[in-house]
């Protein structure tokens, strides 16, 4: 433990640790010291001169040692003349802070008059009046009436965009730099800046894009005043008008705590919708920061095109009918089928409805499959990291691998979480064939070969310093994904790194283990339930009598195909629209979003967290564990379970790895540091404080001190393709025109255009160049796309984007025709 | 008296490095760094009671001795940023006596161990930049900078970095951010350069004109140093004289010299045959020293110009005569800090831009009492606040012209 | 073209002066060298010095705006900085500078139509003893003009238009 120190904070004696700075150790203690420029996750600047106090410290008798002491045997103090910023300075033994002097607060109060010397009046329209820290702090610390001429006020641009996403509003910036500062040192995009100086110091970006970063949506929540706002939100609604409501982002496996603002709307009938996204903190998961992803595409859940009737095949097409008509339907469809039923659901659904689902799969003895690219995930349920991993406490002595993934893309909050452990001094080995953003973090970059992941590393554990930092490491984690890899190399590629961290003791304790980066939000959850993916999907499909399809859309994907449509399956299609599956389909259920209803989903770090109804369900959907249990109602199967939490319930006592949790329990909460929300909304921003729960991580295998034998790890046979042709491999962006993001209408600047990466000499070879259209074929599919330079990959490969419009699963050969020259032709 | 620092003005070709060593060039340096120790150099410096010259007058050799020996490597910046309106002495040196200068980088160097020393010289200096890069490869190929000098493991490298038009960059820690390829602001102290500078390393900045006399000091001994000037200020020290004078310049005089023998015997009295009003001995950074006869007859010394309220700062003299309104001076002095605050503290950069428009508005309408209290008071409720001394400066001329002066603000 | 390949020996140079994993400290001699090239810093200019120091371009952008000696706009060819500073202006800078305006025929901070000279009044050069003084700013660098008058500043006008035809 830290050495503790004594101090007194007016007259209140409190003791802390040595180091921690005076401004945290009077909140600690229950004290406000008002701040602007301060943030507790960054490194103070004192700049704001807010937070000015009275610090007297003991003076010392320098031959003795000993602090000398007055007539009445007190220490005697030592005051400066100078107030002090309590941001800036740490506390230490004997000190005297007085935050509530005539000086000190004669000094609060003209920081305050001063910086509202420029700062507009505007608070009545101003979107963050009432949640405001210059608003509050005025009222608290503050002078009565203005002596500033108001005419003199400066007068400058109100609608700056500071890129497609965030506003800033010049006259209202106060200067504290809280968003040039997170930028810089907590999402390491220093794309923020000021621009000139003295009193015309302005924010500006000039990156292109502009704000070119995932992260940039957390600057409007530190934002001590309402000068920078979010295009989405802005005008938008009142804070004090809106409910708050707990939940889990569905955006992707890091399962980032969020909570949804919502507002009975005219504009839309009536309805009560989503107006914000907003962090929830969660020290172990997100701790008070989200992507812009998780921010801003959420709107899909309240997209026009929801299915909102159950649909049925009446004479060729289909046709809005009753619940009961269509459950009856599918009902006798999948009991014919039994055996021969297969379910095939995805990771975006959550753990009561896939628990229901493979519950009614086992029931007639017919198979669960998992839709999903990538593979592994039993094996992150026996060596995933142990339960009380938190990347949020590891530094010197730990090791993290990254295999395989664009963390910044794939799951931006690990992205930033891994780069301050590496800052923190986490030794950090990022393994990818091409560049990535968190090689700039990296104590060691391998690049390897499109097809090598696996060997790559077999080897990590063998190579001298590499192989050091690996296996001497106190605790070591890896996370894999799917960069460049189908089914079967991302299981290849799991295989390697379970057994690398087995090998070399590295599992069954927290932080270590292996995690992977899914493609879904509880792709996990699904593994753990007993789903597993299969490696030919549409042989699967031609074999089934009937499928029950949840939460997938394989036929847009370009996964399945009707080969024969006279013994074609049954299609029962469960999803939030009417997807391509959902229009071949012969009945169609419409599922609620996961914003109606409640639910669990278990993050890639094997973290169980509840989500909650944020708005009234639709009329007409129900949640999809609902639906499974009216289905097998229909078939003579008996799901128990009216609601999710008995559900889980159920799913407790069948599943060892959720032992002992019950909804209770994933809604308990401890208090965090630093402090969130309310009255602290100066302190921390104005990121929710988790009142809802912070979940649970489960236990792993090797833990539990279960057997399990680890597969041998498949040697993958790298694809080469012939002359003329390039090897194809997929990768993940995070703006994607997939279901979840795609009516997100603010990021479509983002989404952008599809495009393929070639190297430079590749490009030469096929007479292209940067920026321009050429069409991209591959297994029989072809697109135009637009070309980008990558001279980071190896020659002979394009890189092709998934879900961006032109199928691909995994390396495949391809070919690139420039249309340039046709034309010329 | 021959000069110390403004040698040239004895020995016209000391630009020369022939002409330099011909005069005892490099031997303090050289006798520095093979016959004494790092801490023996500082120890002399010490004793001889140099204090800075870049305006805050700290015990040099003191400044040396709080360099943090757990941290290396360590660096020195020389402060050649000269910005402070009256300021133009350093300049003088470095164009004149380049070497002396130079020399003395290299002894604070040694005394501290620094391999790498970098003279931070204001853009505006862009040709005294170009100069003394020349200087330096002359010493170089000299072999007095480089590696392995005189025989000894000492190897010293010294680099001029040049500014941009930024008077803050004049405070070390600005100058430090500057030369690290930032915006020139202020960090907060403590940590101080001593122990977290340049590249967060122990590092030492001091002022063109202070690491001029080291030479001299190690040549001519600590005693002998000392025996020039006071008790309180040892030395001499280069006054920059401007303002309504018949003869502006430099002026090297110990300290000690009048404020009338630097006006009336060395400035050649002031324009006009007016009398003298007021005098800012440091630059628009001073407070005004209300000049009476017994005024003009104080010594110039670190403490004595203190008991007249005033600083003494870099000893930059104003000279104001009495066809001069004091509200005319702080409306330069103003639109001046309200120009080069860095921004980044509040009390500072909006309490610049509200003293502006108040000034601004006392001239347009003529002023009006309450007014007047307004912008005392405005300037007052910034002093002790601010993050860095530039905007303490900034009211200085401020509050003392509106106390010391009431009848040129319409208060009798 | 980037800085590094159109003067490679002086971008070595200049990133030679400083450690190597402090690169960043090269952009301001790097933004010198580019106010060189063009007479002001481009967009361009500031994303190539960005690459190469390994920083973000706003980053860069932040250095040209807090520098009074960067311009990223292109103005007169000369510009002629004049110190209007207390030191200077006791000595009759402002009344120099107003008898300049009026004989170019323009305003502080404005630019003959010819586009020869900007005016600007900056704060002190330290050059206080030799006022009216001022500096002359171009793509050369950097040259004080001391102890001037109307009449010496109008001739060195008209020299520097001379030299602008010729070269022209
Ligand atoms: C706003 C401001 C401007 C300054 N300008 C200069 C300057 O131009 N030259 C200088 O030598 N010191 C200047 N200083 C003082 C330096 O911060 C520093 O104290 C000095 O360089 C130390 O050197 P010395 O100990 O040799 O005097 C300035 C300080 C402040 C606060
Ligand atoms: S006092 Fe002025 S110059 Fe110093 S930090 Fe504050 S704003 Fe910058
Ligand atoms: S100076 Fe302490 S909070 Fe800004």
């Amino acid at each position: 433990m830290a050495k503790q120190v004594t101090l007194t904070i007016d007259g209140k004696p409190i003791t802390v640790d040595e180091g921690m700075l005076v401004v945290d150790a009077a909140k600690k203690a229950g004290m406000d010291i008002p701040v602007f420029c301060y943030h507790p996750k960054m490194e103070p600047v004192g700049m704001c001169r807010m937070c000015l106090v009275e610090i007297g410290r003991p003076m010392m008798d320098r031959s003795t040692g000993k602090p000398l002491l007055d007539e009445k045997g007190e220490p005697k103090l030592q005051f400066l003349p100078k107030l002090e910023t309590a941001c800036t300075n740490p506390v230490s033994d004997g000190m005297v802070v007085l935050t509530q002097s005539e000086k000190a607060k004669a000094g609060q109060k003209s920081t305050i008059e001063f910086l509202l010397t420029s700062h507009p009046l505007d608070c009545p329209i101003c979107d963050k009046g009432g949640e405001c820290p210059l608003q509050n702090l005025t009222m608290a610390h503050g002078p009565g009436r203005s002596r500033f001429l108001y005419d003199e006020k400066m007068h400058l641009a109100k609608n700056v965009a500071l890129g497609d996403l965030i506003f800033l509003d010049q006259e209202r910036c106060i200067q504290c730099a809280r968003c040039i500062r997170f930028q810089d040192e907590i999402a390491g995009d220093a794309v923020l800046g000021f621009d000139e100086r003295a009193r015309s110091t302005r924010i500006v970006s000039l990156s292109d894009p502009e704000f070119d970063s995932v992260f940039s949506g957390n600057t409007t929540d530190i934002c001590p005043v309402g000068a920078l706002t979010t295009a989405d939100f802005r005008f938008g609604a009142r804070p004090w008008e809106l409910n708050a409501s707990a939940s889990i982002c569905s955006q992707c496996p890091v399962g980032c705590n969020i909570t949804f603002n919502t507002r009975r709307e005219a504009r839309a009938d009536g309805r009560i919708v989503i107006k914000r996204v907003m962090p929830r903190q969660n020290e172990e998961v997100n701790e008070t920061w989200i992507c812009d992803k998780g921010r801003f595409a959420f709107h899909y859940v309240e997209s026009k095109d929801r299915l909102n009737k159950p649909l049925m095949r009446k004479s060729g097409k289909l046709a809005r009918v009753s619940w009961d008509a269509a459950t009856k339907f599918a009902g006798e469809a999948l009991t014919k089928a039994k055996k021969n039923l297969v379910v095939l659901a995805s990771g975006r659904l959550s753990n009561e409805d896939l628990f229901n689902l493979k519950a009614l799969a086992d029931q007639v003895g017919g198979k669960a499959v998992l839709y999903s690219g990538m593979g592994g995930g039993d094996l992150t349920s026996w060596v995933g990291v142990g339960q009380g991993t938190n990347l949020g406490g590891m530094g010197k002595g730990s090791t993290i691998v990254v295999a395989a993934s664009d963390l910044y893309e794939e799951a931006p909050i690990w992205y930033l979480r891994i780069k301050q452990a590496a800052q923190r001094g986490a030794t950090l080995i990022v393994a990818n064939p091409r560049e990535t953003k968190l090689d700039r973090y990296a104590n060691f970059v391998i690049r390897y070969s499109y097809g090598d992941e696996g060997k790559t590393v077999q080897d990590l554990t063998k190579k001298g310093k590499i192989g050091d930092a690996f296996v001497k490491a106190e605790n070591a984690l890896i996370l894999y994904g799917s960069e460049g890899l189908g089914l079967q190399g991302s299981t290849a590629l799991a295989a390697a790194c379970a057994r690398a961290l087995n090998d070399t003791g590295h599992v069954g304790r927290l932080n270590n283990g292996l995690i992977g980066v899914w493609q879904r939000a509880n792709d996990q959850g699904a593994w753990e339930l007993g789903f597993r993916p299969e490696e030919n999907l549409q042989a699967v499909f031609d074999k089934a009598d009937a499928v029950y399809i949840a939460g997938a859309d394989p036929f847009g994907d370009g996964l399945l195909k009707i080969k024969n449509a006279k013994t074609r399956p049954f299609i029962a299609v469960q999803d939030l629209f009417e997807n391509e599956t959902a229009k071949l389909a012969d009945v169609v259920l419409p599922a609620q979003a996961y914003t109606e209803r409640d639910g669990t989903f278990t993050s890639g770090e094997r973290r169980v967290q509840r989500f909650y109804p944020a708005v009234p369900a639709l009329e007409g959907p129900k949640p999809d564990f609902a639906i499974t249990s009216q289905l097998a109602k229909q078939m003579g199967v008996i799901l128990e379970g009216t609601s999710a939490s008995v559900v889980f319930e159920i799913m407790v006592a069948d599943q060892s790895s959720f032992a002992g949790l019950d909804y209770a329990k994933l809604a308990e909460v401890k208090s965090q540091w630093p402090i969130v929300g309310r009255g602290d909304l100066y302190y921390g921003g104005t990121t929710y404080e988790n009142k809802d729960g912070l979940g649970v991580q489960l236990s792993n295998s090797a833990q539990r001190g279960e057997k399990f034998s680890l597969p041998r790890v498949q040697k993958v046979v790298a694809l080469r393709p012939k002359e003329k042709k390039l090897l194809a491999v997929p990768i993940t962006k995070l703006y994607d025109r997939g279901v979840t993001v795609s009516s997100a209408e603010l990021l479509e600047q983002r989404i952008g255009e599809i495009y393929i990466a070639l190297h430079s000499s590749a490009a030469e070879l096929f007479k292209v160049s940067a920026g321009e259209r050429v069409r991209l074929s591959l297994d029989g599919v072809s697109a135009e796309v637009q070309v980008r330079i990558d001279d980071t990959i190896s020659a002979g490969v394009v890189l092709v984007p998934r879900s961006m419009g032109l199928p691909i699963h995994e390396p495949t050969a391809a070919s690139v025709k420039s249309i340039r020259k046709a034309a010329v032709r | 008296m021959s000069y110390v620092l403004l040698r040239h003005r004895d020995i016209p070709d000391i630009g020369k490095l022939s002409v330099y060593k011909e005069h005892g060039g490099f031997e303090a340096f050289k006798k520095a760094v093979t016959k004494m120790k790092p801490n023996e150099v500082t120890d002399t410096v010490k004793a001889s009671g140099l204090r800075g010259r870049g305006g805050a007058g700290f015990p040099t050799g003191m400044k040396w001795s709080f360099i943090d020996n757990k941290n290396w490597p360590h660096y020195v910046v020389a402060n050649a940023d000269e910005s402070e309106p009256g300021t133009f002495k350093d300049r003088e040196i470095m164009e004149s006596n380049p070497f002396q200068f130079l020399e003395g980088v290299a002894i604070a160097s040694y005394a501290v161990g620094a391999k790498a020393a970098y003279v931070y010289l204001r853009g505006e200096f862009w040709q005294i930049a170009k100069f003394l890069d020349e200087k330096i490869a002359e010493m170089e190929k000299a072999g007095v900078l480089g590696e392995k000098l005189f025989g000894t493991d000492y190897s010293l490298n010294i680099y001029t970095h040049l500014g941009a038009g930024a008077y803050i960059c004049g405070e070390e820690t600005a100058m430090l951010e500057s030369i690290e390829g930032k915006r020139g602001q202020p960090r907060i102290r403590p940590p101080f350069p001593a122990v977290h500078g340049l590249y967060g390393k122990p590092t030492v900045v001091n002022n063109v004109e202070t690491l001029a006399n080291l030479p001299m000091i190690l040549a001519n001994g600590a005693d002998w140093y000392k025996s020039l000037g006071t008790p309180d200020s040892a030395g001499v020290k280069i006054f920059s004289l401007s303002g309504r004078v018949r003869k502006p310049g430099n002026y090297e005089l110990p300290f000690g010299t009048t404020f009338r023998q630097l006006i009336y015997e060395h400035g050649g009295g002031v324009q006009d045959g007016r009398p003298v009003k007021a005098i800012m001995p440091a630059g628009a950074s001073s407070s005004f020293i209300v000049a009476d006869d017994k005024v003009l007859d104080t010594q110039m010394d670190y403490a004595t110009v203190r008991t007249l309220g005033a600083d003494l700062g870099s000893a930059s003299v104003i000279v104001i005569d009495d066809t001069v309104s004091l509200d005319w001076v702080i409306n330069k002095t103003i639109h001046f800090f309200k120009h080069e605050s860095c921004g980044k503290c509040t009390p500072c950069r909006e309490g610049t831009y509200w003293m502006m428009h108040l000034i601004d508005r006392l001239h347009a309408d003529g002023c009006t009492s309450a007014d007047v209290d307004l912008l005392l008071n405005v300037a007052r409720q910034m002093q002790n606040k601010c993050l860095c001394p530039l905007g303490e400066f900034s009211t200085m001329a401020v509050v003392t012209g509106i106390e010391r002066f009431p009848q040129d603000f319409g208060k009798a | 073209m980037s800085l590094a390949k159109k003067y490679p020996k002086e971008v070595k140079q200049i990133l030679a002066k400083y450690p190597p994993e402090y690169k960043r400290s090269a952009v301001m001699p790097l933004l010198y060298l580019a106010q060189s090239e063009e007479g002001c810093i481009t967009r361009d200019a500031m994303q190539d010095i960005a690459d190469t120091l390994e920083i973000s371009v706003t980053d860069v952008g932040a250095i040209v705006g807090f520098y009074t000696l960067y311009h990223d706009k292109k103005e007169g060819k000369y510009r002629m900085q004049v110190c209007t500073d207390l030191p200077c202006a006791l000595r009759g800078a402002d009344q120099f500078m107003e008898s300049l305006c009026s004989n170019l025929g323009i305003k502080i901070g404005e630019t003959t139509p010819d586009g020869l000279i900007t005016l600007e009044a900056v704060t002190c050069l330290a050059a206080c003893d030799r006022a009216p003084m001022f500096q002359v700013q171009s793509r050369d660098g950097l040259k004080y003009y001391e102890d001037m008058t109307v009449d010496k500043t109008m001739e060195l006008i008209e020299a520097l238009r001379h030299v602008d035809k010729e070269t022209a």
